[in-house]
């Protein structure tokens, strides 16, 4: 089983899982050297399904590519590019490589992209397809087809806390993990009070001991980098406030960077939440200090202290 | 388009924008169809929700399923049942039925029908997740 599906079992370790960063050209070395900022810390990473409606190698050649090189990768399948069939496809696909995780998302939409004219295909939506995983890992394709041997897939989804309808959110999550979702990997949010409202419904209603629930943070250089998220992404607020802060600081990298230490603190302090989902924009060693600041150690640790603490019992 | 059809288009494109998907849910989505999402979502608001509560891909437009969560609440005379149906997982599209009456699948249970590897829909969430306003 993966590393991400044993730790949903064990149920109390911390998850930290990362976005990886995306390939256009190159080679398997060039993607090996962009994923070593963020790895050692990460259970998993996430294999992104052309990020942003652009185009980039593909969410299962890299999940793959991750692979070989030692880096235990979460497939991400968005609803926006193919239909059902190429989906159980991909899934099916990267199965056969050993992927076992993997994330089903809506997808944000063609216009979001730098190709808007292209035909948008939405053949499911984000639920229905962790639906349609599940009857892969129960050993059906959606016809009822048999697919022999049923993968042991690690199924999760993601959900923006953030964003309207608000008093919504958690029951929209809730029906994702009714459904199969066993981890959560959160949108950015600057908005804590909405975070904590969240994550406190899906506690209270005993569904975060299902569900991982994983909220994410980015980290930004400066400003620049939270106006283009306010301005640019549908679905992030970034209030005027945070801006601001980080604009007006003496060194805005520095207070960036305390902002997001902030941000992992305060989601990690909320109980029902499992661990944190990380987004590196700096690319300056900050997620090692980040890490550090909160005490967290590196993956190949954590795996061998948990490894004797099993031992042990 | 036979006539059924052509009966449900005049009634139900004026006032729903009907796009005649053949399986209407519009019952439990607060009488607000989720065909006319850009997205086609049956299941509920995507992520992209703007701050304004606004469509992602259509900024002038109102999100749908902003209007139909607020819509399954509010919307007087409707029965109970609907509203508790918002939270249900509804099944893929059969794009089989597009142009199709629904009133006529509704009838025959057509529209009732799912791929058979499909697994019967979890429980809804609806009465369990509280939210503090
Ligand atoms: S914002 Fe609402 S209407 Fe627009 S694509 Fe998303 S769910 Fe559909």
């Amino acid at each position: 089983m993966s590393r991400l599906g044993e730790l949903l079992d064990r149920g109390d370790e911390l998850i930290i899982t990362g976005e990886a960063p995306v390939i256009d050209g190159g080679t398997l070395a060039d993607y090996e050297a962009k994923l070593q900022e963020l790895a050692p810390w990460c259970d998993a990473m996430n294999a992104t399904d052309n990020t942003a409606a652009h185009a980039h190698a593909s969410n299962v050649a890299m999940a793959i590519a991750m692979q070989r090189v030692g880096v235990e990768p979460i497939l991400q399948v968005v609803c926006r590019d193919k239909n059902r069939i190429a989906q159980q496809a991909d899934i099916m696909g990267a199965a056969l490589h050993g992927v076992e995780n993997i994330c089903c998302l809506t997808g944000d939409d063609v216009t979001a992209g730098d190709e808007s004219e292209a035909r948008r295909v939405f053949d499911l939506d984000g639920p229905q397809l962790i639906r349609l995983a599940n009857s892969l890992k129960e050993g059906r394709y959606l016809s009822g087809r048999s697919v022999g041997t049923p993968p042991p897939l690690v199924i999760g989804a993601v959900e923006n806390a953030g964003t309207h309808p608000l008093d919504y959110r958690a029951q929209r999550a809730a029906k994702k993990i009714l459904a199969g979702a066993r981890f959560l990997q959160l949108q950015i949010c600057y908005h804590p009070d909405r975070l904590e409202g969240f994550v406190k419904a899906l506690h209270e209603n005993g569904f975060a001991e299902k569900c991982a629930i994983l909220p994410s943070v980015v980290a930004v250089k400066g400003a620049g980098p939270l106006k283009f998220m306010h301005n640019s992404v549908p679905g992030i607020d970034v209030p005027a406030d945070v801006i601001s802060r980080v604009a007006d600081a003496e060194t805005p990298a520095e207070e960036a960077y305390q902002l997001v230490l902030e941000q992992c603190q305060h989601a990690l302090s909320l109980p029902g939440v499992r661990g944190l989902h990380l987004t590196d924009f700096r690319k300056d060693g900050s997620m090692a200090r980040l890490c550090n600041d909160l005490g967290i150690k590196p993956r190949t640790e954590r795996e061998q202290h948990a490894h004797d603490r099993i031992v042990a019992v | 388009m036979g006539l059924i059809s052509a009966i449900e288009h005049v009634i139900k494109k004026p006032i729903w924008d009907c796009k005649m998907c053949g399986q209407c849910v519009l019952h439990d989505t607060g009488m607000t169809c989720p065909m006319t999402c850009p997205k086609t979502l049956r299941n509920g608001p995507c992520g992209g929700v703007r701050e304004d509560g606004h469509c992602e891909v259509k900024p002038e437009m109102r999100c749908v399923w902003v209007k139909a969560e607020e819509r399954s609440r509010t919307l007087p005379l409707m029965p109970e049942a609907w509203r508790e149906h918002f939270n249900n997982l509804r099944p893929p599209v059969d794009n089989r039925l597009k142009g199709d009456s629904s009133w006529k699948n509704a009838m025959s249970g057509r529209d009732k029908e799912t791929p058979p590897g499909w697994t019967p829909e979890p429980e809804a969430p609806a009465a369990e997740v509280e939210v503090e306003a």
